[in-house]
């Protein structure tokens, strides 16, 4: 009995997912061949609620390529794949705590900002390095311009905001 | 020591891993926020562009309202009469003898006071440059300037060719640019980036200078200018807007009216004879192609070359006599209402290009047998008796209209119907193009490229095609050019290369759907014509934002549009909600909302990742569809004592309207009668099924403030119930 509700009830939340991976895809799918540059795969994957490192990234992509790579991810292999990662609840976003701790790894001194000098060292030195791009993007929004830092604890209930 | 060193470097190690990680978490999170914006950003874009091509299908829906009255409805009374003749009496073009008469601007006194630039002809650059520097700190220019300069420009316009031809052999650069759309801080942007235009420095402007923008007006003193001043450096190019039938809808007819109270009506008199005259395409070095819209499998260089591109006075056009007539036959359906006799009314958009059934339902509506009641003659009939009878009243009237304004009647017999206002001969008569000309022509202003092989009818803009990259290969082997350059496409970053880059779309209105929403650019062709692309964003103020503010500024601009669409659509709405409600407990899943939502509007939009902004409520995971179509009424109206449904059906068909209502208004005054309100507002409802009684429209009048008498400000009607952009009513100061 509860083997078959479970089974109807994940069908039934494979079916929404099927759902939704087609319409985030089709946002993407310019020449309406179910086809995906895959360069924007990281973006789909994100969007559907997913917060995969880059080397997760890599992986998930390697996975839904074809056996020689085309730059082209085809809807028929990402489908699968996606509803798997999905029904895992794999890549599960940050919680705010959380990342406000990873900030204050960066801030031992604990002083509740990071001087402007410091983020960019860390973000495109250290770890899975930013592009010049997404450090300018990131210092645009997150940089106090009297104090040239970034008080993490606002930023971050800044951006949580803007995201709901 | 030894231990010392190693604790110290297995804390630093520590530390610096510690670090990573928390960097590694930072990144991620980041690049999550920043992609979900990226995809706000796409969606964004496709609301706009669907609502924007959404609008276009109005034109069919026009069309099919005009169909239904001239199958449906006998005048009962000379008023109705009357009414009917301001809808359908054709506004004549132009003869050239006319247009001599267009020197009168000569007696239009400029006062002393006037402290606008003044132009003298011929026109010397300085002139022209002045003339852009005085709209930059907006002085407007007098009507008797803008008239002489029209004229002036026709003189010139009327001896080039169809195609232009164009060298770089004795200018350096030459930049193309694309739609401007009444943008004029783009045009100074662009002036103020690239130079101005001078021998050494040619430019071709791709059409679409008109419509939508405040300063439409502007932009083509400018280009006009220009044109006149480096007649061999400067080149226009036409577009699907310098079309007086498509500025009745998108703007420009409004602002001329605003802008030039007393001469608006010459002005646009002129102007629509001056677009006719515009060149279809340009031509540079025999290699690269420069036009409007895109070509067609059928697109025939030589063919338009040759063609009068005078007689395509609008790419909205009726059927003559002739064509209807071997159309009819062609079909030879016994249920085809508008039988060989009868003439489609000439402001009908009749998009030859198009597949005959799903947008020509007039074969359907000919048996609404049940319809007869809400059809305003009231004698119940027989539908076919109906239709017989209707049909053959309204063709006298038609007739009757017809001779009335001059029109001379594409015959039968030889000799021309004598007006009754004018002694001016009609003898040669109106010259019309014939089908396949104006198929040409409308390909080359409307068509879109697509990704796919082959060439399909464009049904999203309702006229022109979609031409796939072998349609392009094939044309451009045959003519043996290198390229073409297209416009009538807004693209994010200002343009866009497709078909294996033998296809460019530019596109230089920036912040063309609101501030922020996207890129302008132009192309500049250098020594073997080799393109190179210039961007930019023509407002301040969207440089200080980051990317996140302005992404969530056009979000929200998006979203607005699309909550007023929804409301639009309530009651079909409601219905769909039902059918997924069966058990009526007046929820539905998130699921069955998409689903429903789609099925309505069909936007083609992705629903579900819309929907948190759409739909901020829920119940168990669950939707209370009754009261959040209840909230979406809210936000739209303030005028509760209206019925609710009338108020969305003028949402729904409010370009119609006020499409409808500036053709009723044909001496431009802003004014039409109470009772011609009434009346247009009668048939359409009837006509929309929208069930609305009399007391009720007499009501909705009242609640307008009438200023004069009897008469209804179109302005004032649309913008009581915010129908009008505020944009517009801020924009325009009155004067000349």
């Amino acid at each position: 009995m509860a083997d078959d509700r479970d089974r109807e009830g994940t069908e039934i939340a494979v079916a929404e997912f099927h759902k939704k991976i087609k319409e985030a895809f089709e946002v993407f799918d310019h020449e309406s061949n179910n086809t995906v540059d895959v360069r924007e795969i990281g973006t789909i994957i994100r969007s559907l609620g997913c917060c995969p490192s880059e080397g997760e990234l890599h992986d998930l992509i390697a996975e839904v390529e074809e056996e020689e790579p085309t730059g082209y991810i085809r809807f028929e292999k990402f489908l699968p794949v996606m509803t798997e990662v999905l029904l895992e609840r794999r890549y599960r976003p940050i919680p705010e705590d959380i990342l406000h701790r990873a900030f204050e790894v960066l801030d031992p001194a604990k002083r509740g900002f990071l001087s402007k000098e410091e983020l960019i060292k860390y973000m495109t030195e250290v770890g899975e390095r930013f592009s010049q791009e997404e450090m300018e993007e990131m210092l645009s929004a997150a940089i106090d311009p009297e104090s040239n830092s970034i008080h993490y604890k606002d930023y971050i209930t800044m951006m949580v905001v803007d995201e709901n | 020591m030894g231990s010392g060193t190693s604790t110290q470097h297995h804390f630093a190690f520590q530390n610096a891993e510690k670090a990573f990680k928390a960097a590694v978490l930072i990144q991620r999170w980041y690049r999550r926020y920043m992609a979900r914006l990226e995809m706000r950003r796409h969606c964004t874009w496709s609301i706009f562009q669907s609502i924007e091509y959404a609008g276009q299908q109005d034109q069919v829906k026009l069309h099919n309202f005009f169909s239904y009255l001239v199958d449906h409805f006998t005048p009962n009374n000379h008023n109705e009469r009357d009414f009917l003749n301001r809808m359908f009496t054709e506004e004549r073009s132009p003869q050239d003898s006319e247009m001599e008469n267009c020197r009168d601007y000569e007696s239009i006194e400029v006062p002393d006071s006037y402290t606008g630039p003044r132009l003298s002809f011929p026109l010397l650059p300085d002139h022209a440059t002045a003339l852009v520097e005085a709209f930059r700190v907006k002085q407007r220019l007098h009507a008797r300037y803008v008239l002489n300069l029209l004229y002036e420009a026709r003189k010139h316009l009327v001896q080039l060719p169809n195609i232009n031809r164009v060298s770089t052999c004795y200018s350096e650069e030459i930049t193309v640019c694309g739609d401007l759309h009444g943008q004029l801080d783009d045009l100074i942007f662009i002036f103020y980036k690239n130079g101005l235009p001078s021998p050494e420095r040619a430019y071709v402007f791709n059409g679409d200078f008109v419509d939508r923008g405040k300063d439409s007006v502007e932009i083509l003193m400018v280009l006009f200018a220009f044109m006149l001043v480096y007649p061999k450096e400067f080149h226009l190019n036409r577009g699907n807007h310098e079309d007086h039938m498509v500025n009745l809808r998108y703007g420009f007819t409004k602002e001329v009216m605003h802008k030039y109270k007393t001469h608006g009506k010459k002005i646009l008199k002129l102007l629509q004879d001056v677009f006719c005259w515009l060149p279809l395409a340009t031509l540079v070095d025999e290699k690269v192609l420069i036009l409007h819209g895109g070509v067609s499998d059928m697109t025939d260089l030589e063919f338009l070359a040759k063609l009068d591109r005078h007689k395509i006075v609008s790419t909205m056009r009726c059927k003559t006599r002739k064509e209807h007539k071997k159309q009819a036959e062609e079909k030879g359906k016994a249920n085809q209402t508008s039988s060989a006799g009868t003439p489609s009314p000439w402001f009908l958009p009749q998009s030859h290009s198009l597949p005959t059934s799903p947008l020509r339902p007039s074969t359907q509506k000919a048996h609404r047998a049940g319809r007869s009641s809400s059809v305003p003659c009231g004698v119940p009939l027989d539908p076919k008796e109906l239709s017989h009878r209707v049909r053959h009243s309204v063709d006298l009237e038609l007739e009757r209209c017809r001779q009335q304004a001059g029109f001379p009647v594409i015959k039968e017999k030889e000799e021309p119907l004598p007006s009754a206002s004018e002694a001016d001969p009609e003898a040669e008569g109106r010259r019309e193009p014939t089908q396949e000309e104006w198929r040409q022509v409308v390909d080359i202003l409307w068509s879109d490229p697509m990704a796919q092989e082959g060439c399909k009818a464009n049904t999203i803009r309702g006229g022109g095609c979609y031409f796939g990259p072998n349609v392009t290969e094939r044309l451009l082997q045959k003519y043996n050019l290198q390229f073409l350059i297209r416009s009538h496409e807004c693209k994010p970053e200002g343009y866009e290369f497709c078909h294996s880059r033998k296809v460019l779309t530019i596109f230089s209105a920036s912040n063309y759907y609101e501030v922020g929403s996207n890129r302008g650019a132009y192309v500049k062709l250098g020594p073997a014509l080799t393109p190179h692309i210039v961007q930019f964003q023509a407002n301040k103020a969207t440089h200080t934002l980051t990317m996140r503010q302005r992404i969530s500024r056009v979000g929200e601009s998006a979203l607005r549009a699309l909550r007023e669409k929804l409301f639009a659509h309530s009651s079909d709405l409601l219905v769909e909600f039902k059918k997924h409600d069966k058990d009526k407990t007046g929820l539905i899943t998130l699921s069955d909302w998409a689903a429903a939502v789609e099925s309505v509007l069909h936007l083609g939009l992705p629903w579900r990742m819309l929907r948190p902004q759409l739909v901020s409520s829920l119940t168990d995971n669950k939707l209370e569809y009754k009261s959040w179509l209840k909230n979406l009424a809210k936000e739209q109206f303030s005028h509760e004592n209206i019925q609710s449904s009338l108020l969305e059906a003028l949402y729904r068909n409010r370009s119609n309207l006020e499409t409808i209502f500036r053709i009723i208004d044909s001496d431009h005054s802003g004014f039409i009668s109470l009772d011609e309100f009434r009346q247009t507002w009668k048939l359409f409802s009837s006509h929309m099924n929208i069930d609305v009684t009399d007391d009720c429209i007499c009501d909705l009048a009242r609640s307008i403030d009438f200023n004069k008498d009897g008469h209804i400000d179109i302005n004032e009607f649309l913008e009581a119930f915010r129908l009008v952009e505020q944009s517009c009513s801020k924009g325009y100061a009155s004067d000349c």
